[in-house]
């Protein structure tokens, strides 16, 4: 049986404020485990997503992926994730909204509700920490993570996305340091 | 086997086209190629932004952090890095001979490691090309299109990779930031119930890794003058080999073979790598160019990976896998392939093999056993070298008295292919582009013959998925005629 929600991490912490999504999920984890609500969810931490994490989805009510991104306004963006449509590029790493489309071939099922948190950062070099802007992005997501994990169901995170979210930014070539 | 078309006599007058950067290759690779009026080609470079400064980021750092920080190198393949980086570590605790709970242990998270990385490759990068062709519909030519046309074959993709990555988080402790390798063995073995997890499942895999094989296989006999001449160029190969002279791609001895399959050398401890290889750097690229200081820079370039590991073992040591590498040397015929879509074939048979070495070593009473761990006198200097998924991996450290390195170098395995992809790339050029206007369909030529090397740029920030390509025309003043993109989602956009 797994729990019916997935928080997925994605980011390198030795680069930057790629560290953001790992950083917000460990504190996220000593929370949730000091509310007693951590069997609702799983969490898991990822250098990147790739196809098999759409059986991580399996089966779920909830996903949340948190990831680090460059071109979305302080504090940080909250919102869900639609099946692309159209053709999708691939990689040795996907999209969340890849994901989907993966999920929806591999099990012919509508995948779950699938939501993105994106936390601004500013510097992604190869071992340093987190830049200071970063930290007060990290500590607004969190609280907002926070606020997630109690009311997890899909109305409540519905009404606190974007109503649209910026077009396809987390596809723009300039949004996150490859 | 020398290089043409690495630069033009007068690039002034020619116009340049820039395929930027490549797709479904990691991190950031470019291609510039230079025509002139006629659409002569006249200059192609491929260009890899290399991960920089990896080498501050383990200076300073204890030896023993050192296994668990270099993962974070690499989002691609950080078990490679991981086992490279204990190898050279067993050195520094005088571990000399691993136990052989440990040896094993090792080996399972290695060919762990090789089955869903090919799985991903072949499944998910390449077959689109494959099955579709090269310039067909580029809104088909994805796994989407795949798993629509094809769906059993991307079904069994994601079941390999899956299947591979549980092998990692049994053997490395985590799925990401495993600590199963330590200097000197391993933390943990796997438990009886972790074994017969896998084994529920290994016999299936290795089912499929034949059927993945034959697939290729058949589109080789299907086409053969496609598959043998496209990007086609003769090279040097090299690689570890194991001390016996099979396939092993966790440890041995390091051979190379010219272009006509002749050793060249063999036998030759890695730990003197340093005396074999030299690295030139090039005033338009990167990315070093290594070479065989033997041979130098002219002739001593060689190629890495499945197309020179299958061809420069004996024999491959578990059974069905010897099978196919007999079958792809018997089509090759008296002299080695050399041609770039042989590594697809090539990778699918190591992918068999290390599905057959799973379930070898899932039967072995040692994988479950105790003895973690050995060491012995104190070292200061260490090499670990493993065949990872794309080729050779060459990590060396030194470390002072404090325990803390002083040194360190790696020579990663895209960076040894890549004067060979720059050879791939200028074959393509001139048997496809060459004269003909250029087109979507025809640049991905390009990358076809790129994807076959399955390049690793990744200094493992992720991509989030998008990877446009956009060419640029310019005429010789350097001013834009026209542009041809393509977006994150796949869509052309045309201008000019």
């Amino acid at each position: 049986m797994v729990s019916p929600v997935l928080i997925c991490a994605i980011g390198n912490e030795s680069r930057g404020d790629d560290a953001l999504g790992v950083k917000l999920l460990r504190e996220l984890d000593a929370w949730l485990k000091a509310e007693s609500r951590a069997e609702q969810f799983e969490l898991l931490e990822e250098f990147q997503l790739q196809i098999e994490h759409a059986m991580d989805m399996k089966d779920r009510h909830l996903v949340l992926f948190v990831d680090a991104g460059i071109n979305v306004a302080a504090p940080f963006l909250f919102y869900r994730a639609q099946q692309n449509d159209g053709p999708v590029l691939y990689s040795h790493a996907l999209a969340p909204e890849a994901l989907l489309k993966v999920y929806a071939q591999f099990y012919k099922e509508a995948p779950p509700d699938v939501y993105i948190l994106c936390i601004r950062g500013e510097s992604f070099e190869l071992g340093e920490g987190l830049s200071p802007q970063a930290d007060e992005n990290l500590e607004a997501a969190l609280e907002f993570g926070k606020k997630l994990a109690k009311q997890p169901q899909r109305q409540i995170w519905d009404n606190y996305c974007v109503q649209k979210p910026m077009e396809d930014f987390m596809r723009r070539e300039d949004n996150h340091p490859a | 086997m020398s290089a043409s078309l690495e630069t033009a006599v007068h690039p002034e007058n020619l116009r340049r086209v820039v395929i930027d950067p490549v797709s479904r290759v990691e991190g950031h690779g470019k291609v510039t190629i230079l025509l002139d009026d006629k659409n002569k080609v006249h200059q192609v470079r491929l260009h890899i932004v290399e991960f920089r400064g990896f080498e501050k980021f383990i200076q300073g750092r204890p030896y023993w952090e050192v296994p668990v920080m270099v993962q974070r190198l690499c989002g691609i393949c950080p078990v490679s890095h991981h086992l490279a980086a204990s190898k050279a570590m067993d050195h520094i605790v005088g571990a000399k001979h691993l136990t052989a709970t440990a040896e094993k242990m090792r080996r399972l998270m290695h060919y762990g490691q090789i089955l869903q990385s090919h799985a991903l490759h072949f499944f998910h990068l390449c077959s689109p090309d494959l099955l579709f062709g090269f310039d067909s519909d580029i809104s088909k030519r994805n796994i989407v299109g795949i798993a629509e046309k094809y769906p059993d074959t991307a079904k069994r993709g994601i079941l390999l990779r899956k299947f591979g990555q549980e092998v990692i988080r049994h053997t490395a402790g985590k799925r990401i930031h495993g600590t199963g390798a330590v200097p000197g063995g391993v933390n943990k073995s796997l438990s009886i119930a972790e074994r017969d997890e896998l084994l529920r499942d290994i016999y299936q895999m290795v089912s499929w890794s034949r059927d993945a094989v034959h697939l290729v296989k058949q589109m080789h006999h299907q086409n053969p003058e496609l598959y043998n001449s496209f990007g086609a160029f003769r090279a040097n190969y090299m690689s570890i080999v194991g001390l016996d002279g099979g396939l092993d791609l966790y440890h041995g001895h390091l051979r190379g073979r010219d272009e006509n399959g002749n050793i060249i050398f063999d036998g030759v401890d890695y730990q003197n790598y340093s005396q074999l290889i030299a690295e030139e750097v090039k005033n338009w690229s990167y990315m070093k160019f290594p070479y065989l200081k033997a041979l130098g820079t002219e002739k001593g370039w060689y190629r890495v990976g499945p197309l020179s590991r299958v061809q420069n073992c004996d024999f491959i040591p578990t059974p069905l896998a010897e099978v196919e590498r007999r079958d792809f040397i018997a089509f090759s015929g008296v002299m080695p392939m050399h041609a770039p879509l042989g590594y697809h074939w090539a990778r699918m048979i190591e992918m068999l093999h290390a599905a057959e070495m799973i379930k070898q070593l899932l039967h072995d009473d040692d994988i479950t056993g105790s003895d973690l761990i050995t060491s012995g006198e104190r070292g200061s200097e260490g090499v670990g070298v493993i065949e990872a998924p794309r080729g050779t991996l060459i990590h060396h450290y030194r470390v002072d008295e404090n325990d803390l390195v002083t040194m360190c170098n790696l020579i990663v395995s895209t960076t040894h292919n890549n004067q060979a992809m720059n050879e791939a790339v200028r074959r393509v050029a001139q048997q496809y582009l060459h004269g003909h206007e250029v087109t979507e369909g025809l640049l991905n030529h390009i990358e076809v013959a790129i994807r076959a090397f399955d390049p690793c740029l990744s200094c493992a920030t992720h991509a989030l998925g998008k990877m446009p390509l956009q060419v640029e025309l310019l005429n010789g003043a350097g001013e834009q005629l026209s542009t041809l993109s393509r977006s994150g989602d796949g869509s052309i956009c045309s201008e000019g």
